[in-house]
């Protein structure tokens, strides 16, 4: 196992009180799993994927354990987890883009980095050099400015460069959303790519985008409210969901042959709860069709089938 | 029905202004009455700048813009206030749309102020309810409201209402939805395909997502570099498309009922500037284009019914 993950529960703090924004979150991520975790804005997955690294306040670590390769990692320390940053763990941000040092060239900050580190830039830079090749940057960009890169080039060397050390997971946040659909096929393959060579052991592919983790996921995992709705293998996700909010998630998206004089697609009326003081028991009950009583309680997340894990007491109802 | 011929968009740029910038490029097509026609691009092809000048929000360098026959770009004073009684737009952002300090129903005001400056309050106060109706809003629950109490796809429907308290007969619909959440972005979806059956509404139907383009539209324009170069019904671009643009597009879109085919996305090249020649041309794959590509741009040409495409391997 290569990442583990248990009862993680991760709030904010801010003057009216905590932010519940991840309660309870157990999974796991095998060796060289690409999963993808997938949900609507304010769910709690960039929350989640940003305790696993850099729990800054006004994060504020409950209670949980996270266990990588073997070993517990203290992300509740933010000095003790500089040993495992960039080395075991890595992230490619969000803002990927702006990510980098604007003053310094992108090789001496690159050397810098890994000096940091301890380690040294001259043995590192041929794997360097072959790494660029892959992703299709000429040489030359060590010796520029970020600010003479595109964006799409920009994205691309922060994933080099987060990579570099080949650490056991990489977490990719969003990374695909701001870019145009050809270039977004091409870093999305890339991903691939940095799993199937050995560069990364794991991933977690944070997106909105479902479409694009039915491309590239082994599995995918729904949040809703900061609390986890479904995981299971990409297939099942998509063609056989079993909690209410992923078949209605799902079931909203437009497709391409989908017609709207054809086949009118239905979105979830009302809107997702705020998480500062968010309803007891299952968060998404106000919205769900088949709730009843019995989701005043919090679900807990089960495996129903091998390897697919929902929260939903009407789905344990019926399995029972 | 809205009209392009022969639109084109140059600025000027570089520190004197010495160098042009072509961000659109002669472009012809056109939206009936009652239709929903798709402009679909990846960023940087002009869509939105084509949005603006239907807008008149941006001049346009050459060509002319005709609604119901009248050259737009001509209109002043009164005219133009009444252009803009029949033609609307919403854009991408919903949130930078409202400034923050006044609450958010200070739009329909402002409209009230400019178009209808003599109504009484009972009738403006039905009209504003039944606009709101319309989007599928509870005016009880949305109005006397700051922006940031309510939510994205609220703020987007306000606008839209706003749109209709107008009339119209036009809208613009910049990338109205890809700031909004699944769940509810088909709801705004289904709204706007509504509006088109209820009211006869035509929409310009912006977007980058192919799919959301073939769910709500009849029409689509492939834009690419400011040039179309490729336009037709939906039903025959997706089924049939024939620029190698298109192509690469619909092959590179991910889908939910298909994995990628393994078709290589080339990624460098993108930057040059073409002034001769097919826009295409850096980009297209070897084995299908010819010397002749990059000299001579080609036309726009008919292929079959209802689908034209600008390559030259379909020029007769």
């Amino acid at each position: 196992m290569s990442l583990q993950v248990e009862n993680l529960t991760v709030y904010y703090r801010t003057l009216r009180g905590d932010v519940q924004a991840l309660e309870n979150a157990t999974f796991t991520i095998a060796d060289g799993e690409i999963m993808g975790l997938a949900g609507e804005s304010g769910c709690g997955k960039t929350t989640l994927g940003h305790s696993l690294i850099y729990l800054k306040p006004p994060m504020r670590f409950i209670e949980g354990r996270v266990t990588l390769d073997n070993e517990e990692l203290p992300i509740w320390d933010m000095e003790r987890m500089n040993e495992f940053r960039f080395k075991k763990i890595s992230i490619i941000p969000q803002y990927a883009m702006n990510a980098m040092n604007p003053t310094r060239k992108i090789g001496k900050m690159t050397a810098e980095i890994l000096e940091s580190r301890k380690v040294s830039y001259k043995a590192t830079l041929p794997e360097l050099k072959r790494r660029l090749d892959l992703v299709e940057l000429s040489h030359d960009v060590l010796n520029m400015y970020p600010i003479e890169l595109s964006g799409g080039m920009k994205q691309r060397m922060v994933m080099v460069l987060s990579t570099l050390l080949n650490p056991s997971l990489l977490i990719a946040d969003e990374i695909t959303s701001a870019l145009d659909v050809s270039t977004q096929k091409a870093v999305a393959e890339m991903l691939v790519g940095f799993r199937d060579r050995g560069f990364v052991k794991s991933l977690m592919v944070i997106t909105h985008d479902i479409s694009i983790l039915y491309q590239i996921a082994d599995s995918i995992m729904i949040m809703y409210a900061g609390q986890l709705a479904e995981k299971a293998s990409t297939q099942v996700i998509i063609h056989n969901p079993r909690h209410p909010y992923t078949k209605m998630l799902i079931g909203s998206l437009p497709k391409v042959g989908v017609k709207h004089s054809k086949q009118r697609l239905a979105g979830i009326p009302g809107k997702p709860p705020l998480l500062l003081n968010p309803p007891v028991g299952c968060r998404f009950r106000e919205r769900c069709p088949v709730a009843f009583d019995k989701c005043f309680d919090v679900p807990p997340f089960i495996e129903i089938e091998p390897g697919h894990f929902v929260a939903c007491w009407k789905e344990f109802e019926s399995n029972a | 029905m809205l009209k392009l011929d022969g639109v084109s968009k140059v600025y000027r740029v570089g520190t004197f202004g010495g160098k042009e910038l072509h961000a659109v490029s002669n472009v012809s097509f056109e939206v009936p009455d009652g239709e929903v026609v798709s402009l679909i691009g990846e960023s940087g092809s002009g869509k939105t700048t084509i949005g603006r000048m239907i807008l008149r929000l941006t001049p346009i360098t050459s060509g002319t813009i005709s609604f119901n026959g009248v050259d737009i770009s001509t209109l002043q004073g009164e005219a133009l206030k009444d252009y803009y009684r029949q033609v609307q737009g919403v854009f991408q952002d919903p949130f930078s749309s409202y400034n923050p300090i006044f609450k958010a129903d200070r739009i329909f005001r402002i409209v009230r102020e400019e178009f209808f400056p003599g109504m009484k309050d009972q009738e403006w106060n039905g009209k504003l309810e039944d606009s709101l109706k319309a989007v599928g809003l509870n005016p009880a629950h949305v109005l006397n409201k700051f922006p940031h109490q309510l939510s994205g796809g609220q703020l987007q429907r306000f606008l839209i209402a706003r749109a209709l308290l107008l009339d119209i007969q036009f809208l613009v619909a910049d990338e109205i939805i890809s700031m909004l959440d699944a769940s509810t972005r088909i709801d705004v979806l289904n709204l706007l395909a509504d509006l088109k059956e209820s009211r006869g509404l035509s929409i310009l139907f912006i977007t980058h997502d192919l799919s959301l383009g073939y769910y709500i539209s009849e029409h689509a324009v492939i834009l690419y570099r400011g040039c179309v170069v490729e336009m037709g019904s939906t039903d025959r671009l997706y089924n049939t498309p024939l620029h190698p643009y298109t192509r690469m597009l619909m092959a590179a879109v991910p889908r939910l009922d298909k994995k990628w085919e393994k078709v290589e996305v080339e990624l460098r090249g993108k930057q040059s500037q073409i002034t001769t020649g097919c826009v295409y041309y850096d980009r297209c794959p070897e084995a299908e284009r010819s010397a002749d590509c990059l000299t001579h741009r080609p036309p726009l040409v008919q292929v079959e019914d209802d689908h034209f495409v600008a390559c030259s391997r379909y020029m007769e």
